[in-house]
């Protein structure tokens, strides 16, 4: 019956302690980046430092690099509808003063 | 460790569901179904994401004066609060699929005061900006710190607060919930509701705890860190 828990990750504490450390490293770091300057870079460094924190916790917190495919498959879904909802609606926002009608 | 698997095996045959084949397919299913909650949370959230986006692209200059009114310290020690949590949470799930008992209480009660620290530095900020009168409505009112640079758009500025107040305290109540379900966890683990062949809704309200730590990690940056305001 030893079989009843083989698909089962079990993560070793020393895992979970490291990926804990580096996501106080990037807290700090995303403080320490907005302190500085970047002009139109401090959205981009600030997003992907967020990224990379929030890919951390989900692949090892979540288990998700552990998880069936079909967990994976509902995560890149998700990440899908997110894309398709901010880029239509940003093609909308962004675009509209760039053709001004004749009618106004 | 014979008795042990015994008594694990005893569990499994209880708490197998009859439309299940065995123990693996009921967990993956039980996680697969908080995954798709865990999405439509997403969703949820993504839609004031995007008004955020398209407010913040509309109204730039008057969400940096929004953001520079927020305490980036308080903001930054919540970061490391709730990323504290989710370190004992995943560790406290670790010790339920070893079947550590007391180790998971005790860990899962750790996050609970994770949790409860993270509202109450929330509650902290939220004081400070109802008596600053930013809050949304009537009696709305903003001023920069600086004298020289006073606000230049207060009335759009109006809308980073509507946004700011609606995404963490949706988010706040989030932690909530989770405060109320991990608080469930530790009572019935403490009367040995789970086991290394039992531990589902330790897992999923695990998966729950770490979807919140993850709202918050995109809303710091976004809400705190918009223009540099420390240091310059």
């Amino acid at each position: 019956m030893a079989a009843e828990h083989t698909n089962e990750h079990i993560t070793s504490s020393g895992l979970y302690v490291a990926i804990w450390v580096i996501l106080m490293v990037l807290t700090g770091t995303t403080v320490f980046a907005a302190s500085v300057d970047l002009g139109i870079f401090n959205i981009v460094v600030a997003l992907l430092i967020a990224t990379i924190k929030g890919t951390l916790v989900v692949l090892f917190f979540m288990h998700l690099k552990y998880s069936p495919k079909l967990t994976m498959a509902t995560v890149i879904a998700a990440m899908f509808f997110m894309f398709l909802l901010f880029s239509l609606s940003m093609t909308d926002y962004l675009t509209r003063d760039w053709l001004t009608s004749p009618l106004h | 460790m014979a008795t042990r698997d015994v008594s694990d095996i005893q569990v499994a045959e209880e708490m197998l569901q009859h439309h299940f084949a065995d123990m693996d397919q009921q967990r993956e299913t039980a996680s697969f179904g908080m995954w798709m909650f865990l999405l439509t949370e997403i969703m949820f959230f993504a839609g004031l994401f995007c008004a955020y986006l398209i407010y913040r692209a509309s109204y730039y200059q008057a969400f940096v004066e929004g953001s520079r009114a927020m305490n980036i310290w308080l903001g930054a020690t919540n970061t490391a609060v709730l990323i504290c949590s989710s370190l004992t949470m995943a560790v406290g799930v670790r010790a339920a699929q070893l079947g550590h008992r007391k180790a998971m209480i005790v860990l899962l009660l750790i996050t609970i005061l994770f949790g409860l620290g993270f509202l109450g530095i929330k509650a902290i900020e939220y004081h400070e900006h109802w008596t600053h009168h930013q809050f949304p409505g009537p009696n709305f009112h903003f001023e920069t710190d600086d004298p020289e640079h006073p606000a230049t758009d207060p009335q759009h500025t109006e809308i980073y607060f509507s946004l700011y107040w609606a995404m963490t305290g949706l988010h706040a109540f989030h932690m909530v919930i989770g405060v109320v379900l991990v608080s469930w966890l530790v009572i019935a683990g403490w009367r040995g509701a789970f086991s290394p062949a039992w531990y589902t809704p330790v897992d999923n309200i695990g998966l729950y705890w770490h979807f919140v730590d993850l709202v918050w990690i995109y809303l710091f940056p976004l809400l705190y860190l918009i223009s540099k305001k420390h240091g310059g």
